[in-house]
């Protein structure tokens, strides 16, 4: 279609300025030269083309994350004289009881806050696209619509509805069910929970989109020849829907991983001013931040930021395998 | 076909209506519990049972918040930083995009893998030089600093090339040359119109994407005058007894813009989730 819209104009324009066959012509005698020059100027315009993002890369991103790795080796307050002190840096991290215990906070709020987003986004997808099912844009646009507010804001709206007052809306839902109110800012587990509610709020509509396109992707024919092959709608989805659908899982999960191990935004907003004083909530990253401008140990940071890289590579690499891996014994076509 | 099918309710699919509802229900009650609190003084807190309609306190709750914080400015810093980094992402990922499908030029495989490459690595991995770069060049506290990094965005320059291949035909451009267009040339007057809908796609992706990064602007923005929107509104969390009201009268202001915009254009932000992460 667009394609059209632009062909005629074109062709006017050329076709009004001079025969084009005889351009053709003229341009067949040159055409060793021309061909060289035209060579050579597509290469200096592709050059030309990429330049500015290269260059922006490598001042703005390249240098520092080299400068990084770098620094890590390094005692630096940001100010004076860089000393090398070679691994001490890492020595002093790994020691570091709390950086562990913010690696096992940000790993048990990654899976409490993303984990149960996979199940969830597949079943509401497949609700979604459900032929018999009317009013899915609505569905899909409320159930979307977290995904649009800003982490600051999803995490100050539940640092409210997760108060520490005993009146908050939370403590008032769980005493209609006959629980005691939780202290949510200052206990290990109601933090825990609380933010990984809020990672949960925000991203399962997210996750629920790119599974529905997935589902939009899979032939309708394969559901027909199941069912009169007399399979019911559990197997269809069991042996269909989610071996076809493996792709995107393993997208939702290679993002959900990367993006869990970076979690710093919703716990430093919702515990406001006291986030860095308290380790009930700290992530690797609240643990970087505090190291290098609370701190102003730039080195032990540096030290944390080339860790928090293996770490996310290497849990990246490993939910990625494991999910290519499942139901892999499973024989199906394509 | 099936569509007619679907005009009546069909029976059995009550448990799926009564499901979907019920999860739009969840979606939406923070949004609107956060219109009824900014509505509300923050002693309706207390109350038992929760007030669940809205108050009176509007006008009193936002004027407190402008009181706390210098919220326009702070929403005018947002608009213009969101606004131009989409614009240089547009044009870097589009000239970029345009050469890495339609020109030959040694390297190019080379530089297209560094592009997908520095899609993995972790932002905060170099946080630290890149906040003493921008305090050493005199950037900290101001929207450049505070946008130069997201100009970086492999996303587009991918999402463009893959645009551009496709839907930019090899023929039209021959043509061109024959007729002496001049690259840039072609950049402008083809490629650009044929590429609207992907800069649709990509300047809402780049758009959100800055309107909530909160880690940069927080670590580079720390005078109250240079602050945006999330910057600010989490300032206004640090407060030792907090106003609820007043807080997420805040943030209901500051949220209204973003809610009107994308129920607007719904279905671009939602295709461009998956035109986004898909291909």
């Amino acid at each position: 279609m667009k394609i059209i819209f632009i062909w005629p104009s074109f062709y006017k324009e050329v076709e009004g300025v001079e025969n084009v066959q005889k351009r053709k012509q003229t341009a067949a005698k040159n055409v060793k030269q021309k061909q060289m020059s035209e060579k050579k100027k597509d290469m200096i315009s592709g050059y030309l083309y990429v330049a500015p993002f290269f260059i922006i890369f490598g001042i703005i991103g390249l240098y520092p994350a080299v400068f990084s790795i770098l620094l890590a080796f390094q005692k630096w307050n940001g100010l004076g004289e860089m000393d090398f002190v070679g691994m001490q840096n890492f020595v002093i991290v790994l020691q570091d009881p709390l950086f562990w215990k913010s690696l096992y906070n940000t790993i048990i709020i990654g899976l409490m806050g993303t984990a149960p987003q996979l199940i969830v986004g597949i079943i509401l997808a497949y609700f979604l696209n459900m032929a018999v099912i009317r009013f899915t844009n609505f569905f899909r646009v409320t159930i979307f619509m977290p995904y649009i507010t800003s982490m600051v804001a999803v995490a100050l709206v539940f640092g409210v509805f997760f108060s520490s007052n005993e009146t908050a809306l939370a403590n008032y839902v769980l005493g209609l069910f006959g629980f005691d109110p939780v202290s949510w800012k200052t206990s290990e587990w109601g933090a825990k929970v609380a933010i990984s509610l809020m990672v949960f709020w925000r991203w399962v509509g997210y996750n629920t989109i790119i599974y529905l396109a997935g589902l939009q992707s899979i032939p309708k024919d394969l559901y027909e020849a199941a069912t009169i092959d007399g399979a019911n709608k559990i197997q269809q989805f069991l042996h269909i829907t989610v071996p076809l659908l493996k792709p995107f899982i393993i997208l939702t999960v290679f993002m959900s991983t990367v993006g869990a191990l970076q979690l710093f935004a919703e716990p430093t907003v919702f515990l406001g001013s006291s986030a860095f004083n308290r380790d009930e909530a700290m992530t690797v990253v609240m643990y970087l931040y505090r190291d290098a401008f609370n701190l102003g140990s730039f080195g032990t940071a540096s030290a944390t930021a080339v860790l928090l890289l293996i770490i996310i590579v290497g849990a990246a690499a490993i939910n990625t395998w494991i999910t290519s891996g499942m139901g892999r014994k499973k024989k199906r076509g394509v | 076909m099936s569509k007619q099918k679907t005009k009546r309710m069909q029976k059995g699919t009550l448990p799926v209506y009564i499901v979907l509802s019920f999860a739009s229900l969840l979606s939406l009650f923070p949004f609107y519990w956060m219109f009824v609190m900014a509505t509300r003084p923050s002693a309706a807190y207390n109350s038992i049972p929760p007030t669940l309609l809205p108050g009176t306190q509007l006008v009193t709750n936002f004027q407190k918040v402008l009181d706390t914080i210098p919220f326009f400015t702070a929403m005018w810093n947002t608009i213009l930083l969101c606004t131009t980094v989409t614009l240089g992402v547009l044009l870097i990922s589009s000239l970029a995009g345009f050469a890495f499908a339609k020109f030959h030029f040694p390297g190019k495989n080379f530089l297209f893998i560094l592009i997908l490459l520095t899609m993995v690595i972790p932002p905060q991995l170099g946080l630290i030089p890149q906040y003493y770069l921008i305090s050493q060049l005199g950037w900290l506290d101001t929207l450049l600093g505070a946008g130069v990094l997201f100009l970086l965005n492999p996303l587009g320059i991918f999402l463009m090339r893959q645009y551009v291949s496709q839907s930019v035909p090899d023929e039209l451009m021959e043509a061109a040359k024959l007729d002496g267009c001049s690259n840039f040339r072609i950049y402008r007057s083809i490629v650009l119109p044929i590429i609207k809908p992907a800069f649709a796609t990509l300047g809402i992706i780049v758009f959100t994407l800055v309107w909530g990064e909160f880690l940069w602007q927080f670590t580079v923005l720390r005078d109250p005058s240079s602050y945006t929107l999330q910057v600010a509104l989490a300032s206004l969390n640090n407060a030792f007894r907090v106003d609820f009201g007043m807080l997420l009268s805040g943030v209901f202001w500051a949220t209204v813009p973003l809610i009107i915009i994308f129920l607007m254009f719904n279905k671009l932000f939602i295709s461009s989730i998956t035109e986004g992460s898909i291909k």
